[in-house]
């Protein structure tokens, strides 16, 4: 229900033309890497660059054009953690669960998060307003525990200070 | 800009720019006030500008601008300084005065107190952890002054936006130095001599690999570079990638002049790591320009090439068969060896992958020589190599130190030990491949053979420290929680092995393990390490071994005592009541010796006359169970030969044990009272028509019990498999004594 939601509310915003938008930047995409080694996880990144996450026609259109099995490109979009075929919220919460964050208190940090935004990891809020995610390790391990809040970085957070740094994105 | 083509244009660079960063070697402070030229240096590594470097770069440029002190004081960017718990990080020259922690507010501050007055501001001046004396100098403090540097010998100081600066510290001398005078195989023979051990962890002599793949048969030969530095708590190779990436290019060019026939080279970093692939990016452009890269470099007529090939986050990809396979476009499953990539690597063709970390050595042993190199470290473990310090230690960040450094002297001398006078309980190497150390052999030299020899393993470096807080189950249940969302499925010791382990870690942190799980683990994690495909399952158990090796004790005694020492396990934790803080609120519990659970129910009903003490009567347990167990013998002894007595006392029995499951309903209630009543009248002897006796008078006098159990899922004395009540000192008043019902309820109340 709410990836519905949230593609609809995406299409709205993106207004008349939005499906043939990206279906026509998809195929720019793939003629621009077209022809290279492992083109396939290029093409991917850049499309979910672009469109932010990887709906099912994105990745029919992918395979057809690279001639590539859709079961193959599932394969690969499923395999690694970059790829994700759910739409991601305005702003993506990450929460790190490298071992130094981990030994920090990175458990205590998701699970105060879980309950400030009312999701589980994947997950996204109704509004679309906010997604939630773990990584493994953002390399940050002297600021622990860290987290994302829409690629910016906020070291050594307290869980009480959470609400107060999701407060600054509107 | 004009194509380098001789050592003489290199060094004309060097003359033209060196003299303009002189001042970065001069450690004289005093003449801040008259120096002709000023530069301070902003660390913009990934740690310092996620503490808000950026910012603090623009209030600098804005006060020079500001003071009109353009002409004589330069704010430059530079790369990682290996130096992130502090950040951001800010070092002025001369004087080589290290300011860390500074905000934007601070810097004109700085400035009107530094630049113009002469004096330090001592309260952004790093101070020792233990004597808590200032030390200016960046380069006597401890955290500096015990280091090696070799890799990182110019991460702090470069920008690394500026080829110029690289090469004004004799960059890509050691490139034309191989091209321009040495055959490839005076090169290897170089290399070899120097030593010096493949740095992604498993130490093969790099010399023998790349002598492997110049003498396997080949027209087109690949080089990589391993940046998918996947190891949660390491991140030594972004700071190379981030603050020096001209030394990784110079090192693959060298490489693939050594090995021959080799025209591409692919640098694979995680996409994780955006800064590094925009800084390689950048560097590699740059190096195209001078003629480092691309054809006919140095006008020798040996052509090069190198791509960034960013990674998906996959950690298997870090293994070399797997990385190969990301490259080629397909999903990154290890696959078997032989044959080995020197033989078929990417694309089937003869292909090397080294470390971030090996490569950037590759310069400076080319350019001082292999003998130089050696001479560094211990024998057979020569050279330098970076850790990442992290965890619980005082001054987290990047150090590196001769091979053969004594353990204790890295994370006490360098890292400044525990913070807040917590005692050191052991040092995770190698991250989800490795093992732990404990303290008791916090003497070991860190060089390869003595690290495996305890159970651990070199890994890229990443040193995670971690204090008497923690507990072992639970970091190696943390870990295999890791490998196992990172297995990539291929081989079942892996996909079904890891899983059955954690399964077991599981069992034993959560109190209901048994003692031949600690067999169990050691048999199944030798196995997953023997038949795994790749290094990735190889390894896996390491963290459960080594723990189990050096903190046996600590498995016990969650096993045994169903206690967990540190109180991570939250299952395991008891709470009691302090003595001495204990007011009063609901329950007045003063008086008693703290002794977990169980005491606080002794010390309910030895000082609450009224409900308290009627709801745990029948001998402190439960009247569920109690009914439960009445009505099991009621239902073994019976002879059989009635309807009612032989199938009523079953079903009663069945909706008992429902209740004491949490899956009864209050109609089971009724139903209880009127089949027992059925019993009692229509049974044929006595045994018959008093078996259901217990029960009924139970139901009647303790109805509360039977609906606690039925509707909060809860049993007040903990007998029944239901969630348990938690004492603790009430988070709101610490003064106060609080009662919480289930996990859940604490963890709300814990947060």
């Amino acid at each position: 229900m709410e990836r519905i939601a949230v593609e609809a509310l995406a299409r709205r915003e993106g207004g008349v033309g939005y499906a043939g938008r990206i279906f026509e930047q998809t195929q720019r995409i793939i003629h621009d890497t077209g022809g290279q080694a492992g083109a396939l996880i290029r093409v991917l990144q850049q499309a979910q660059g672009m469109i932010g996450y990887l709906p099912p026609p994105v990745l029919k259109t992918i395979s057809r054009d690279l001639k590539i099995p859709l079961s193959e490109v599932y394969g690969i979009v499923s395999f690694y953690h970059f790829f994700t075929m759910v739409p991601k919220g305005k702003h993506v919460i990450q929460v790190c669960m490298g071992t130094s964050c981990y030994v920090k208190g990175g458990q205590k940090l998701l699970d105060t998060l879980k309950k400030a935004v009312g999701l589980e990891p994947e997950g996204m809020t109704p509004d679309g307003k906010f997604s939630l995610e773990t990584v493994r390790c953002l390399g940050a391990c002297a600021l622990s525990p860290v987290m994302t809040v829409g690629g910016d970085i906020h070291r050594k957070v307290e869980p009480a200070g959470v609400m107060e740094i999701l407060s600054r994105y509107k | 800009m004009e194509r380098v083509n001789s050592i003489a244009d290199l060094e004309e660079i060097k003359a033209m720019v060196r003299p303009l960063l002189l001042v970065r070697e001069d450690p004289d402070y005093t003449r801040i006030r008259e120096a002709p030229q000023i530069d301070i240096l902003i660390c913009r590594g990934t740690g310092c500008t996620a503490a808000g470097s950026g910012e603090v770069e623009e209030a600098f440029k804005d006060a020079v601008k500001r003071n009109g002190l353009e002409a004589r004081v330069r704010v430059i960017k530079t790369g990682c300084r290996g130096f992130c718990e502090k950040g951001p990080n800010v070092t002025i020259f001369p004087g080589d005065i290290l300011y860390t922690e500074v905000s934007a507010e601070d810097v004109s501050e700085i400035v009107e107190g530094h630049l113009f007055g002469g004096e330090f501001v001592q309260r952004l001046l790093y101070k020792e952890p233990v004597t808590g004396k200032a030390t200016p100098a960046s380069h006597e403090i401890d955290f500096y002054k015990k280091q090696r540097r070799e890799v990182m010998h110019l991460n702090g100081l470069i920008d690394p936006w500026s080829i110029e600066e690289y090469i004004a510290h004799d960059g890509y001398r050691g490139l034309a130095k191989a091209l321009l005078e040495m055959k490839p195989e005076e090169v290897l023979e170089e290399v070899r001599k120097s030593g010096i051990r493949g740095r992604g962890g498993a130490g093969f002599p790099t010399g023998t690999k790349w002598g492997f793949v110049h003498s396997a048969p080949g027209e087109e030969k690949f080089v990589l570079c391993n940046g998918d530095e996947g190891d949660p708590g390491a991140f030594m190779n972004r700071s190379v990638l981030e603050g020096n990436p001209h030394s990784v290019i110079e090192g693959m060019t060298i490489g693939a002049y050594a090995i021959g026939n080799v025209r591409q080279g692919y640098a694979y970093i995680r996409a994780e790591y955006p800064l590094a692939i925009e800084t390689m990016s950048n560097a590699i452009r740059q190096a195209r320009e001078y003629g480092f890269l691309g054809e006919d470099i140095l006008g020798t007529g040996f052509d090069f090439e190198i791509d960034i090939f960013p990674g998906a986050g996959a950690f298997v990809c870090g293994e070399e068969t797997a990385l190969m396979r990301s490259i080629e476009g397909e999903r990154g499953n290890p696959r078997q060896r032989p044959p080995f990539p020197a033989n078929k690597g990417l694309f089937d063709k003869p292909s090397t992958l080294n470390n971030v970390e090996t490569w950037s050595n590759i310069p400076r042993i080319i350019l001082k020589g292999g003998d130089w190199y050696s001479s560094i470290g211990a024998k057979g473990n020569t050279g330098t190599k970076t850790f990442c310090l992290v965890g619980k230690i005082n001054n987290s960040g990047i150090a590196e130190v001769p091979l053969g450094t004594l353990m204790k002297d890295l994370i006490f001398d360098i890292g400044g030990g525990c913070p807040g006078g917590k005692k050191f309980k052991a040092v995770q190497i190698g991250g989800p491949s490795g093992g732990v150390i404990p303290y008791k052999h916090i003497d070991t030299p860190v060089d390869y053979e003595s690290i495996t020899g305890l159970g651990a393993i070199m890994g890229s470096g990443g040193l995670i420290v971690m204090d008497e807080d923690n507990c072992m189950v639970d970091v190696a249940k943390f870990y295999l929680g890791f490998t196992q969302d990172e297995s990539c499925g291929k081989c079942t010791p892996c996909r079904a092995g890891i899983p059955k382990l954690r399964e077991i870690l599981t069992r034993i942190s959560e109190g209901r393990g048994r003692m031949e799980d600690i067999d169990l683990l050691a048999e199944l994690g030798g196995m997953i390490a023997e038949v795994s495909l790749c290094g990735l399952g190889q390894t896996a158990p390491n963290p459960v071994l080594s723990t189990l090796r050096h903190f046996r004790e600590e498995y016990e005694a969650h096993i045994i005592d169903k206690r967990c020492p540190t109180g991570v396990c939250k299952p395991l934790v008891a709470y009691h009541a302090l003595e001495d803080k204990c007011m009063a609120c609901l329950i007045n519990i003063a008086g008693f010796e703290a002794g977990g659970y169980e005491a606080i129910n002794q010390a309910l009903l030895d000082f609450i006359p009224g409900r308290v003490i009627q709801k745990v009567k029948p001998s402190g347990g439960c009247v569920v169970d109690l009914a439960r167990f009445l009505m099991t013998c009621a239902q073994r002894e019976g002879c059989g030969e009635c309807v009612p007595c032989r199938v009523g006392t079953t079903q009663m029995l069945g909706m008992l044990e429902d209740i004491a499951a949490g899956n009864g309903t209050l109609g089971m209630l009724d139903l209880l009272i009127e089949l027992g009543d059925t019993i009692k009248i229509a049974s044929r002897c006595t045994f018959g028509t008093s078996a259901a006796d217990p029960v009924l008078s139970l139901i009647k006098h303790f109805r509360d019990d039977f609906e606690e159990h039925i509707i909060d899922k809860h049993c007040p004395s903990g007998m029944c498999k239901l969630p348990l009540s938690y004492h603790m000192v009430c988070p709101i008043r610490p003064s106060v004594v609080a009662t919480f019902r289930g996990e859940a309820e604490l963890a709300k109340a814990l947060v």
